[in-house]
């Protein structure tokens, strides 16, 4: 495959060196967690099925809340920082305006982090009385320890000084540019950030306003379902948080691998600014079931997430095309003979690849989520968790270790110590989330609760209509294995790659789209109104229910006090643990 | 701006997709009937419910021909009262409420399935017909015992319902 590299061209490392810093550690950051949170994300799979418990369930729910908060923000939002980082200096073709700022807000990322992970990794710890069991929404009134509620405050302060850095290379960029169009890169990574200052309106102040203080013993009460809307408020758009990442890398990245271009620049920027615009209003359904907000403000939650379909609808179509350009140019022919011209061996775009078809299946069972009366039948079951495994878990996930495969070699001038070893971890992950998110959804349809250590009750059997529980707990535990195999893979050889020879000369410039920019309308540029549009939209949506909310229950909640998540004494249940672990392997050994 | 035809007519294609979708939700939502958790089940001092007649002491009540109302409890790590009993063909209205913190109420197998909590009484009517008993579970994570806390549901035949059955603690 040596089309991909040795093209002559300078490499990203080559040309912003500093930059390249920043980006490769804000990835491995972003790995480490991966790594992590994929031990935890076994021990559960196999805990939960009953196939193997090497932990106290009690313990269980910290795991999951390590899981949680390392996969779905530290992961996901490091990765982000990283590729956001490289697609602005990239598109905009400058360095940052300071590297030294740049460092900073990095920092303060990885400072929330570390405290945040310490809060719930104390949960392990009897000796201390720093835990934080409280999952990864944090629900009050239960109560974590100060320092998770501060180390997400700082790990937010933290991404919103990236936005600005971005912000402040465009704005530099523009003064010496007047009369030129925002490049579609650096236009995806600034519509990105502004919906998210849109979107952490809701937990800055959930965290800031309320949790804090109150872990801190301000004051002893909190009205716990405001807490829990001002989270929807920012759970929600989060996930498109997620997902933009892979959204840049499929419109801007992966005709470039399949050989081709993109079909249209300008309906790539309708599509971010789609997301700008319906992200944020639509979080209360996540709260379909929940008592205290009217039927109406459901509904319009329920309206508007349908319409944020569209975005994605029109995704489909534009990757789908762009890829086919590609085979076409590779000379591909026929219907569908096309798709036999395609790079199939190269793990970068078979993973991606692979990742948009799992995010169609996601996309199908996401529906069904949004549908409030189908909802009743799947909410808080294990379905739920099988949804967004193949959303955020896979179309996002396999997405950027896939394009890191690409991306590595542009910011080390080395190559990728095993592309073999990267497609077989590419499939290998979805063959075990096939699997994993499978069961799951099966299981989900019989009433089989998630976050739940023990899904066995004394009173009563789930009635499998087709399938049987324990089967369906095999492959459960099958695909998560697989899943964890896969990610050791993927880390692996990208610490190994550090091995390889460095070499010169292997930059990959991007295609430039079949219908660029020029020919479309110049308010598409104008990120002002656009911002301007969503804090409006914003406002029509929460300003009622929340003023309902605390007309309900008062700001500072009505009589709820604080419960801290401590978990008994840990060393109690060492013991019992190593004898499970013995019996274990005594009953795998025949 | 130049758009493709394909992306035109992909275009409206999605569109009438997202309108299909919100008409067959509403029209489940209106005409079918299925009724919705909301706001009507009012408020309450969480820290107060032996204050409250309705939960000091936590029961099924008839309150019409063939209509119940059973006031649940949900707090770390049961339900009460448990198990809960009411007759078959009937209606029965939940009023759930919690005084620590989250939980859940699924009836498993059935759509009865609505988040507790404290500071709110959630409603939930359902309509009972053969006898049958049934789990109830709580799917949201409350604590350590969270695995451990469920209840039951019992239909009994008409003949055989006795109010206060519920009460044995
Ligand atoms: C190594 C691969 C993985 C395995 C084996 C795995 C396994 C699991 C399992 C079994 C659960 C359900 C626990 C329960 O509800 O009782 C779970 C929950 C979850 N997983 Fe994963 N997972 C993996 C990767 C990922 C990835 C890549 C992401 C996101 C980027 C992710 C995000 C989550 C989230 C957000 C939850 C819910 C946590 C909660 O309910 O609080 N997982 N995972
Ligand atoms: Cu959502
Ligand atoms: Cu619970």
């Amino acid at each position: 495959m040596s089309e991909q590299l040795e093209s002559g061209a300078p490499t990203f490392l080559d040309k912003f060196p500093d930059e390249a810093a920043v980006v490769r550690a804000a990835l491995w950051s972003s790995f480490i967690a991966l790594a992590l949170g994929a031990v935890f994300g076994l021990i559960q799979a196999l805990h939960r099925t009953d196939v193997l418990r090497l932990i106290d369930s009690t313990d269980y729910y910290t795991v999951l809340t390590a899981h949680g908060v390392l996969m779905v923000v530290s992961f996901t939002i490091f990765f982000l920082v990283g590729l956001f980082t490289w697609a602005t200096v990239r598109s905009f073709d400058r360095g940052v305006e300071s590297i030294r700022y740049t460092w900073t807000w990095y920092g303060l990322m990885v400072a929330g982090t570390l405290m945040a992970v310490v809060a719930i990794l104390g949960g392990f710890v009897p000796q201390t009385d720093i835990s934080a069991d409280v999952l990864f929404t944090f629900y009050a009134p239960m109560q974590a320890h100060p320092l998770f509620y501060g180390g997400l405050a700082i790990f937010v302060i933290g991404t919103w000084l990236a936005g600005a850095d971005y912000i402040w290379t465009w704005r530099a960029w523009a003064a010496e540019n007047p009369d030129e169009r925002i490049p579609l890169q650096g236009f995806m990574v600034l519509t990105t950030m502004l919906m998210w200052y849109v979107a952490t309106i809701g937990i800055a102040i959930a965290v800031v306003a309320f949790l804090l203080p109150w872990s801190l013993g301000l004051f002893d009460q909190i009205n716990p379902l405001l807490t829990r809307t001002l989270f929807w408020f920012w759970g929600h758009p989060v996930v498109y948080f997620w997902l933009m990442p892979a959204y840049l890398l499929w419109y801007t990245v992966l005709p470039t691998i399949a050989g081709g271009r993109l079909f249209s620049d300008p309906l790539g920027r309708v599509v971010f600014v789609l997301f700008l615009l319906l992200s944020t209003p639509v979080g209360i359904h996540h709260q379909y079931v929940d008592p205290g907000i009217a039927e109406g403000f459901k509904t319009i939650a329920m309206t508007n997430t349908m319409f944020l379909l569209l975005p994605s609808l029109l995704t489909a179509f534009t990757v789908v095309a762009s890829v086919e350009h590609g085979a076409r140019q590779r000379g591909g022919t026929g219907l569908l003979g096309w798709l036999r011209a395609l790079p199939w061996r190269n793990p970068a775009f078979t993973g991606m690849m692979l990742a948009g078809l799992m995010f169609a299946a996601g996309g199908f069972s996401g529906m069904i989520n949004a549908g409030m009366n189908i909802n009743y039948l799947v909410h808080n079951t294990i379905w739920v968790p099988g949804h967004f495994h193949l959303t955020v878990g896979t179309a996002v996930a396999l997405t950027l270790m896939a394009a890191t495969y690409w991306l590595w070699p542009q910011l080390t001038n080395r190559r990728l110590y095993s592309r073999p070893i990267g497609l077989a971890q590419v499939v290998i992950w979805f063959v075990g989330m096939g699997l994993m998110s499978n069961a799951m959804h099966v299981q989900g349809l019989f009433g089989i609760p998630r976050r739940t250590a023990e899904p066995q009750y004394e009173g009563f059997d789930f009635v499998a209509s087709f399938g049987s529980v324990s089967e369906l707990n095999l492959q459960l535990a099958i695909g998560g294995t697989l899943l964890f195999i896969s990610t050791m893979l993927f880390v692996t050889n990208i610490a190994l790659s550090a091995g390889t020879p460095k070499l010169s000369g292997i930059g990959q410039p991007l295609s430039e789209p079949l219908s660029t920019v020029d020919d479309s309308p110049e308010i598409l540029d104008n990120l002002k109104l656009w911002f301007g549009i969503a804090l409006v939209l914003v406002v029509l949506a929460y300003a009622l229910p929340l003023a309902s909310i605390i007309d309900r229950g008062g700001l500072l909640g009505p009589g709820v006090d604080p419960v801290p998540m401590i978990v008994e004494p840990v060393a109690a249940t060492i013991e019992p643990t190593l004898g499970r672990l013995a019996a274990a392997v005594g009953s795998v050994v025949p | 701006m130049n758009i493709h035809n394909y992306e035109k007519i992909w275009l409206v294609l999605s569109m009438l997709l997202i309108i299909g979708f919100i008409s067959t939700v509403v029209y489940g939502a209106t005409a079918v009937g299925i009724e919705m958790v909301n706001d009507e089940g009012g408020t309450i001092d969480s820290t107060a419910l032996d204050e409250d007649d309705r939960f000091s002491e936590p029961r099924v009540e008839k309150v019409g021909e063939d209509e119940y109302e059973a006031y649940v409890v949900a707090r770390q790590f049961i339900f009460e009262p448990n198990p809960i009993e009411v007759p078959a063909n009937s209606t029965v209205t939940f009023y759930v409420t919690s005084p620590d913190v989250l939980h859940g109420f699924e009836v498993v197998g059935t759509n009865a399935n609505a988040m507790v909590v404290p500071g709110e009484i959630t409603e939930l009517t359902v309509e009972v017909n053969e006898p049958k008993e049934y789990g109830i579970l709580c799917n949201e994570y409350c604590g350590g015992g969270h695995h451990t806390m469920e209840g039951k549901l019992i239909v009994v035949p008409e003949d055989e319902f006795e109010l206060g059955d519920s009460n044995d603690e």
